[in-house]
């Protein structure tokens, strides 16, 4: 398995249909770098899948002429994901909701930018080319002595 | 993701297997509609072959226990790994689900 220091980069459409492959080849690298377990099937794949649909959903709002531009590094102590779309962004802060309160536990909708804040270490919104969500899950010390 | 659906006397099975993610929901969603629709009340979803389940799958779980508490039925979950367990305690959905820890104990329940 290659774990170089080379970012993996990653352009799809702005289809839901592929981001269970994307995910999985961020999970790859982060296995050949020994992420523990609970990072490579919860905290990875859960906060990734809803960067993802974000900017295919609401950034690019599914048009498929727009592509959602992915690019991951990763090594021993950390991952580092951004994912860009073309859209105009949003406020980070004013779109996370709390879906655990007695009004909000009950609404379909509302748990993807908690779930990546609750999942990842760091979770940026930011302009770039396009609108970029950069999201950063470091390794515990005791993890990597494992 | 792929789906089973079995029966166990009046309740209906539905074995999620790998995710439930928004790429997916909708085929589970429109699968149990159809249960409901032919008269199925109690409805149970194994997990345990589910690998990970991202907020639409959860928004997914939410629609259809209140379309199935509306028609009088009962929706129920079963078999979450500890990740799947944890998920469901971050969004405080074990709150809003009656979790049992195997398909045994969650059949007994109804």
């Amino acid at each position: 398995m290659m774990q170089g220091p080379l970012p993996l980069e990653i352009q799809i459409p702005s289809d839901v249909g592929y981001i269970e492959d994307v995910v999985a080849q961020v999970v790859r690298r982060c296995e050949a770098a020994s992420f523990p377990d609970h990072h490579l099937a919860f905290h990875i794949p859960i906060a990734l899948t809803e960067a993802l649909s974000n900017a295919i959903l609401r950034g690019n709002a599914e048009d498929i002429t727009k592509s959602v531009r992915l690019r991951a590094t990763v090594d021993t102590h950390a991952l580092v994901v951004e994912v860009e779309d073309d859209g105009l962004g949003f406020d980070l802060e004013a779109c996370t909701q709390d879906p655990t309160t007695l009004e909000n536990i009950g609404r379909e909708d509302g748990r993807g930018l908690f779930l990546m804040r609750r999942l990842m270490d760091d979770v940026e919104q930011f302009r770039a080319r396009g609108n970029v969500v950069r999201m950063t899950l470091r390794r515990r010390s005791d993890d990597r002595a494992a | 993701m792929s789906f089973s659906v079995k029966k166990a006397n009046d309740v209906t099975i539905f074995e999620v297997e790998g995710t439930l993610i928004v790429g997916n929901r909708q085929e589970l969603k429109q699968k149990v509609l159809e249960e409901i629709e032919s008269g199925a009340r109690k409805v149970l979803v194994d997990f345990e072959k589910t690998t990970y389940i991202d907020s639409s799958g959860l928004g997914v779980l939410v629609s259809l226990a209140k379309k199935i508490r509306e028609s009088g039925g009962d929706l129920r979950l079963a078999n979450l790994n500890d990740d799947l367990q944890t998920l469901f305690e971050l969004t405080k959905l074990d709150t809003l689900f009656q979790i049992s820890e195997s398909r045994s104990r969650a059949l007994e329940s109804f």
